[in-house]
């Protein structure tokens, strides 16, 4: 089973690669969720479908990774008529090179860490920090409120790759705690987004740097 | 002695087959009859019929152009193996001769449009040649990681059934490094979603603007040339995109040329259900695929 751990995760860092290079607001909340989705999967096949409360937790996950917060997303994208991110503060070429070199570098400096010796050589420490590198890439550089808060959620994916290396001693509540501060932040993110447009009736987040009385 | 006479053969008369059916299979998808299979066979042979009509501004760059551009493919062909055959011309290193006599091709063709002072061949030169470099390395990346896998650095080595033992292990590597080339492939071929073989629109004319002042044999050799280097880097794609061979030497020769041919359907189908890249969006396709190359290589390398 372990041996599939591998193609997933190049897939999986493949929609980072998607989630840099495209401008389609549809497309980059469509790869994160596939890219949320595949990854809540991953535990069963590392371990194997070990109990009923592995598979509660993956389905759970799967549906909120996977269906809820991307709806709530898209729904958020209808509502404000947002097609495409224009003009980022790092264009999409620049981003895609930055992104293929922070996974080069991810992969150079997953080698020289002191890993456990069943994780030398798998691909887990630089598929999570090249996804890390991807989410914060996308919070920082992109201008709509809605591409950041996707950010946001590869950033957590990333983290949850992490995950992965302690899934022995991962408890199943601190794996609940952590989707469930997803939902909350990405649902306090939805009502902020809200005020933006109400306020300024865009989400570009550039208007917010200007001050007013 | 007679497999490499088989493999001349094939390099030599194959080539506007297949242009012939990504005619077929476009026409067959517009719902036309189309031309005949051997359409692109009598225009050439129609074109060395003509006589040459050469502008006096040019020089012998402009005449260069089309020799050199089919010498060079013709050598490339040498250094490809068919299907599971050895090829003919085979020494450690002889890709980096494979890659750049293509780049030598692309150069002289450019030179040859630059010579004819029209700005108009210039502004197809310029993007030729920008596009170019940027296709470059996702073919050298994908072939640098065929290396490590063969532990060896002449194309016949590397090319040898690169889907051999471990499939799990080195499938997502060559999955990628065939979606690389694939576009690689499109794009050096002046395809579709990159650059329409059909369109004399200035605009939008990457490859065709380059060549409008060749006339007769000249332009006879580029079409000739342009068809056999599709031939030439179709047989190279083949090998990263198919893990069959027959076991058989002639088995194997109409495994190869019936994986071409459906190489050229495959064309024409991509070619009828797709449109044309903008042409701010085609450099941004190639560096996509020298990502998807050369991330294919670091999962090899690491």
């Amino acid at each position: 089973m372990a041996t599939l751990t591998d193609p997933i995760l190049v897939l999986v860092m493949l929609f980072n690669f998607v989630l840099l290079g495209t401008s389609w607001m549809k497309v980059t909340i469509r790869a994160a969720a596939a890219q949320g989705a595949i990854l809540s999967l991953l535990p069963l096949f590392v371990q194997g479908l070990s109990g009923w409360h592995a598979v509660a937790l993956a389905a759970a996950a799967v549906t909120l990774k996977g269906f809820v917060l991307p709806g709530l997303l898209q729904k958020a994208i209808r509502d404000v008529h947002i097609r495409h991110e224009v003009q980022p503060y790092v264009g999409f070429l620049p981003s895609l090179f930055l992104g293929a070199a922070g996974t080069g570098l991810a992969v150079v400096f997953a080698g020289s860490l002191p890993l456990a010796p069943e994780h030398v050589g798998s691909l887990v420490v630089p598929a999570s920090l090249s996804t890390l590198l991807t989410g914060l890439l996308l919070l920082t550089t992109r201008k709509k409120a809605i591409s950041q808060v996707v950010g946001y959620f590869v950033l957590e994916n990333g983290i949850f790759i992490f995950g992965l290396l302690l899934l022995d001693a991962m408890p199943f509540m601190v794996e609940i705690g952590v989707l469930l501060d997803l939902f909350v932040a990405i649902f306090v993110m939805g009502i902020i987004l809200n005020h933006i447009r109400d306020e300024f009736s865009s989400l570009d987040t550039q208007l917010l740097a200007k001050l007013k009385d | 002695m007679l497999h490499l006479a088989v493999h001349e053969l094939l390099l030599l008369l194959l080539p506007p087959l297949l242009l012939g059916v990504i005619g077929k299979t476009k026409a067959a998808f517009a719902g036309r009859t189309g031309p005949p299979l051997l359409q692109p066979y009598y225009d050439l042979v129609r074109l060395f019929q003509k006589g040459s009509v050469f502008s006096s501004t040019t020089t012998w760059v402009f005449r260069a152009g089309p020799a050199v551009g089919l010498a060079a493919a013709l050598l490339a062909g040498q250094l490809v193996p068919l299907g599971r055959h050895a090829a003919p011309v085979s020494f450690p290193g002889d890709v980096i001769l494979f890659v750049y006599l293509f780049a030598l091709a692309r150069f002289t063709i450019t030179a040859a449009a630059l010579d004819t002072g029209s700005a108009f061949e210039g502004m197809g030169a310029a993007r030729e040649a920008s596009f170019g470099s940027l296709a470059e390395p996702a073919l050298l990346f994908g072939l640098l990681a065929l290396a490590r896998l063969a532990g060896a650095f002449s194309l016949g080595a590397m090319l040898h059934d690169p889907w051999g033992a471990g499939r799990l292990a080195r499938g997502p590597s060559l999955v990628l490094i065939a979606a690389s080339w694939s576009l690689v492939f499109l794009a050096e071929n002046c395809r579709l979603p990159f650059d329409d073989p059909n369109t004399h629109l200035e605009l939008t004319m990457i490859h065709e603007v380059m060549v409008l002042d060749h006339s007769g044999p000249a332009f006879g050799v580029i079409l000739y040339s342009a068809a056999m280097k599709l031939f030439v880097l179709g047989a190279l794609l083949l090998h990263v995109l198919s893990p069959l061979g027959g076991s058989e030497p002639w088995v194997d020769w109409a495994v190869f040329v019936a994986g071409m041919l459906l190489l050229a359907v495959a064309i024409g189908v991509v070619e009828s259900v797709m449109a044309r890249l903008r042409l701010a969006r085609v450099p941004q396709a190639l560096v996509t695929a020298s990502v998807l190359s050369a991330f294919g290589m670091l999962l090899l390398v690491r």
